[in-house]
């Protein structure tokens, strides 16, 4: 029997607010604030206390629920979710349940098989719990709890069960925790734990509508978490199957170090929620004229971006990506590409790709830092696809404008730079090195071709770099030419 | 001022204005009301805690505050000096608040109820906090950990409940105002069994911000003192918009018309038949009949009305209020305040601290309430229950497009005897019948005394009124009130 996974995923990501969902406290770095110093009466669920909704933070929903292309419910609603844990200061979570801000969208994905599209089943706001941490004494034991993150804007996304493999499930990711980014709600931070995946996983025959028992793995905090987890899952039931067992329902977590999925929770021990609506919250109304002016606030999203860098610069779909994957990025290429008309747009991406990458990795500098300008890093290419000056030359311009700010105009006047095409002088520099080095022309004559390359760097190097490589070559191979012919 | 006048007889309105004048000093005042709560307290016990200083305090600066403005003819907070209780549920910022509970025994909340700060802003003086039942769960006051309150008209009967000790103190005059709360009639039922003026306000009306949650989509912040003219006073520095509360209503708010008229020719009251059903104590019938006839005599038009879905509010509210409660009390795990009963692990700790710390009655509604919400009941309880409070509100709808007002009995009987229905919820929870409906409904009731029985005992009647209709509900008070006497009686047994 053939057996093909499918994988719904559950994603839990912290909204970029200033402040959290439902009162006035500022959402600060959990890894570095003191703890408990971001919390005030209403987060840490003092009696008496009443939340109040957080517009920033249905905003940025919003933004995410129309990318995903959502239908948008006009009047959600607020509910409670009940449950006793000490990082859980009211004894329930507010969620939304049975009508979530918005449900039916979807997210394309790129895959080697081509485009899919996976679909969106709902998304809805909540509040995140706070953060435990169990000290294990040799004395005693005990727990401290840190409220900062208790009531931090969650988005949750929950997607269909539409993802049959791994690299399904990596584009799916990527591409989600990407469009966060670019929407400018989620930090994309994962190893914040910002962005949290939960994955169901179930196995049914190839051809089959029917979906098998699916078992869901919890607390997934990184991509790798998350591909691990869910290949590890996928094997286990797999040889269950084949050894004619049966799947049982339940829900594990995933253990980071042993690389393996541990039992949290079986179907009889499965919670009751006891979800309500929640009574201290009115329904949420989204006004028409509130979500047009979101609408309208979108950037171009990451997939069309990507289509249109192929399409409109004619670039490989390997360095659109590379391009888009920061926005910054990908709007500094298309700045240059206006600042210069005459430069091929390939060639300024892989100048982007190439030698700005390199000089960020080495210098640890964000683009928004760099010294170069768009106009001015168009300015220089034009100066190659002009040929005024060569490709090597270019590069050692580029990096002395990295380092000092200056231009490329500037640079290669003052120092003399200029590509030289004058036939004559070139001429006159090839004749000089055939006849400094008579051993090397007599090897070359005497059948050893590729010795020409070692010529072409002899005058490369007395014209200090300058010359124009094409006219060289051409000289050089006539002027070779002519001397075999005279040998002959 | 002169000595042989009890100053704690003073209405709210009175004291503000020989206030005013200089005739008296706020810290006379507060003094007669302090001695006077002393007096009483152990034989009515209305109060959890006191706060002497803190009111004697803010006596001494109210008393500055008048004399410079006298001098300087600035003017001064509407309500500068006015005495008031405060029901332990709702907090008063660096006073503890226990709700009645020994959950929250060592609870001193670091913020003020919205209410309770706009109160302070227009000048009071807080006298302490007043018993009620735990979380407010209760018609009675017994369900208090802190001891019973006795009824100042017999201290062998109940005050009502939950805002029993608030009611019980503004009958005694040991205060001329206090705040309770009203989640299924909190405030009007023991308005009624102690024989004062107390409004449930419209639901939103009033802020919940700083209100220890019941039933979060009932409960509403009220007001006891001895007139209608008070109630509108106080009242009015209650109300308005509040952003921390997301509920509150946004209302334009104009002080109620108490204007000397008692002509009554444009009001239409109605008369719900549901409300006047077998079992109840005929002279509580008898004395409500009366002044609606009294009121018919004014000028108002009486008319007949039904509200045929009165009886399915009592299981409707104990399947909502206790529901609401399972959560709103789930934060109460001795993990971030409270007293705590420590364990081996967390789970025994939650257990062990809610098992302790929780009366039983408590206990019982989270019980019931979680039930309800439970997977596989919720529809056939809570949302069968939502279905039916719908119904009950369109009853209220439809009445209002007939009439002004709804008058009817507050509760089915007077105060009952301390331990009468200790063993028999039930029987507790049929105290409320004529209350609950308006909480469903979220309209406004205000209860007020309209006669005795055989044995002495205030019998009140009650007016319900569209939302938003608090004004009208007052005006009827204060203009029966204008021609009647039974507010002015006083207790005199327990002195
Ligand atoms: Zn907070």
């Amino acid at each position: 029997m053939q057996y093909e996974p499918v994988i719904g995923l559950e994603i839990h990501a912290e909204l970029l607010t200033r402040s959290k969902m439902f009162c006035g406290c500022p959402v600060v770095d959990f890894t570095q604030a003191p703890p408990n110093s971001a919390v005030c009466p209403v987060c840490a669920g003092m009696p008496g206390t009443l939340p109040v909704v957080n517009r920033q933070a249905v905003e940025l929903a919003l933004r995410v629920a129309l990318a995903l292309q959502c239908q948008i419910a006009p009047v959600s609603l607020f509910a409670r979710k009940n449950y006793f844990y000490p990082d859980l200061p009211k004894g329930y979570q507010i969620s939304q349940y049975e009508y979530p801000l918005a449900q039916h969208g979807k997210l394309p994905i790129q895959t080697a098989d081509g485009e899919r599209l996976i679909r969106i089943r709902r998304v809805h706001l909540e509040e995140d719990t706070g953060k435990l941490t169990h000290v294990i004494g040799e004395k005693e034991s005990y727990s401290l709890v840190d409220l900062n993150r208790a009531g931090v804007p969650l988005l949750e996304i929950v997607t269909e069960p539409d993802i049959h493999t791994l690299e399904e499930l990596r584009a799916f990711a990527e591409g989600m925790r990407h469009l966060l980014r670019v929407l400018g709600v989620n930090s994309g931070d994962m190893e914040k734990g910002v962005i949290r995946f939960e994955a169901n996983v179930s196995l049914r025959t190839v051809g089959s509508a029917e979906l098998g028992t699916r078992v869901e793995i919890k607390n997934l905090n990184s991509f790798r978490a998350l591909i691990r987890a869910t290949a590890y899952q996928i094997e286990q039931q797999m040889a269950a199957l084949q050894r004619g067992e049966t799947i049982e329902q339940e829900t594990l977590g995933w253990d980071d170090t042993s690389e393996m999925t541990f039992s949290q929770r079986s179907k009889e021990e499965a919670h009751d929620y006891r979800y309500f609506p929640e009574p201290d919250l009115p329904p949420l109304v989204v006004e028409h004229a509130w979500l047009e002016r979101v609408a309208a606030s979108l950037p171009e999203l990451p997939f069309a971006r990507l289509k249109r860098f192929q399409t409109q610069y004619g670039l490989s779909a390997e360095d659109a990506a590379l391009l888009i994957a920061e926005y910054l990025i990908a709007d500094y290429f298309e700045e240059t590409v206006q600042a210069a008309p005459g430069v091929a747009p390939r060639m300024i991406a892989s100048w982007i790709t190439g030698e700005l990458f390199a000089w960020l990795n080495q210098s640890g500098e964000r683009l928004e830092e760099i010294k170069v300008s768009p106009a001015g890093l168009g300015e220089l290419l034009r100066l190659v696809a002009q040929d005024e000056i060569n490709l090597n030359t270019a590069k050692t311009v580029l990096s002395e404008m990295l380092r000092t700010g200056r231009t490329a105009g500037q640079i290669v006047a003052e120092r003399g730079l200029k590509q030289i095409s004058d036939a004559d002088q070139i001429a006159r520099w090839v004749a000089r090195v055939l006849a400094e080095n008579p051993q090397e022309l007599k090897s070359y004559l005497s059948g050893k071709e590729t010795l020409i390359n070692w010529f072409f760097g002899q005058v490369m190097r007395l014209a200090g770099g300058r010359a124009d490589p094409q006219q060289l070559r051409q000289e050089l191979e006539k002027q070779l030419q002519s001397m075999k012919s005279n040998s002959s | 001022m002169n000595d042989t006048r009890d100053l704690t007889n003073l209405t709210v309105t009175d004291a503000l204005a020989a206030l005013r004048s200089g005739e008296l000093s706020c810290t006379e005042l507060v003094r007669a009301f302090l001695e006077r709560i002393e007096r009483l307290e152990p034989r009515l016990h209305a109060f959890i805690t006191l706060t002497p200083e803190l009111a004697l305090r803010q006596a001494a600066a109210a008393d500055r505050q008048y004399t410079r403005a006298r001098k300087s003819g600035e003017s001064t907070p509407p309500l500068l000096g006015i005495p008031l209780a405060v029901k332990d549920l709702l907090a008063l910022a660096g006073v503890r608040c226990t709700c009645g509970s020994r959950i929250l025994d060592n609870f001193v909340p670091p913020y003020s109820a919205t209410v309770v700060q706009r109160l302070l802003d227009a000048g009071v003086v807080v006298l302490g906090k007043t018993n009620t039942d735990e979380f407010a769960m209760g018609s009675s006051t017994e369900n208090s950990a802190y001891g019973v309150t006795r009824n100042p008209w017999n201290v062998k009967h109940v005050p009502g409940g939950s805002s029993g000790g608030s009611a019980a103190a503004v009958a005694a005059r040991m205060t001329p105002a206090a705040l309770g709360t009203d989640t299924g009639g909190s405030v009007r039922q023991p308005a009624s069994f102690c024989g004062v003026t107390g409004l449930k306000p419209t639901y939103g009306r009033v802020s919940r911000f700083g209100l220890v949650a019941y039933g979060s989509s009932l409960d509403t912040v009220g007001v006891f003192a001895r007139t209608a003219a008070d109630v509108a006073l106080l009242f009015s520095h209650m109300a308005g918009f509040d952003p921390r509360d997301a509920t509150s209503v946004d209302f334009p708010l104009p002080l109620p018309c108490l204007d000397g008229k008692t002509n009554l020719k444009d009001v239409r009251i109605g008369v719900p038949q549901e409300y006047f059903i077998e079992g109840i104590q005929p002279e509580v019938e008898g004395a409500v009949k009366a002044a609606i006839t009294h009121l018919e005599k004014l000028g108002a038009v009486v008319l007949p009305i039904s509200l045929p879905h009165t009886e399915y509010a009592l299981p409707v509210y104990y399947l909502i209020a206790p529901a609401e409660a399972s959560a709103n009390l789930a934060r109460y795990d001795g993990v971030r305040f409270g007293p705590r009963v420590e364990a081996e692990n967390i789970l025994d700790l939650f257990c062990n601290t809610r098992g302790q710390l929780f009366g039983a009655e408590v206990k019982r509604r989270i019980m019931l309430g979680t039930y309800a919400l439970s997977a596989g009941y919720y529809d056939a309880y809570y949302g069968q229950a939502q279905k039916v409070r719908t119904l009950i509100k369109q009853d209220f709808e439809k009445a209002f497009e007939l009439v002004d007002v709804i008058a009817a009995p507050v509760a089915p009987s007077t105060a009952f005897k301390i331990g009468e229905h200790a063993d028999d919820p039930l029987a507790m929870y049929l105290e409320d019948i004529f209350t609950l409906p308006a909480n469903l409904a979220g309209v406004p009731g205000l209860a007020f005394p309209v006669g005795f029985d055989y044995q002495g005992l205030p019998v009140g009647m009650q007016l319900m009124g569209a939302p938003f209709g608090e004004e009208m509900l007052l005006r009827l008070a204060h203009v029966y009130q204008q021609t009647t006497t039974w507010h002015l009686q006083t207790p005199t047994g327990v002195d």
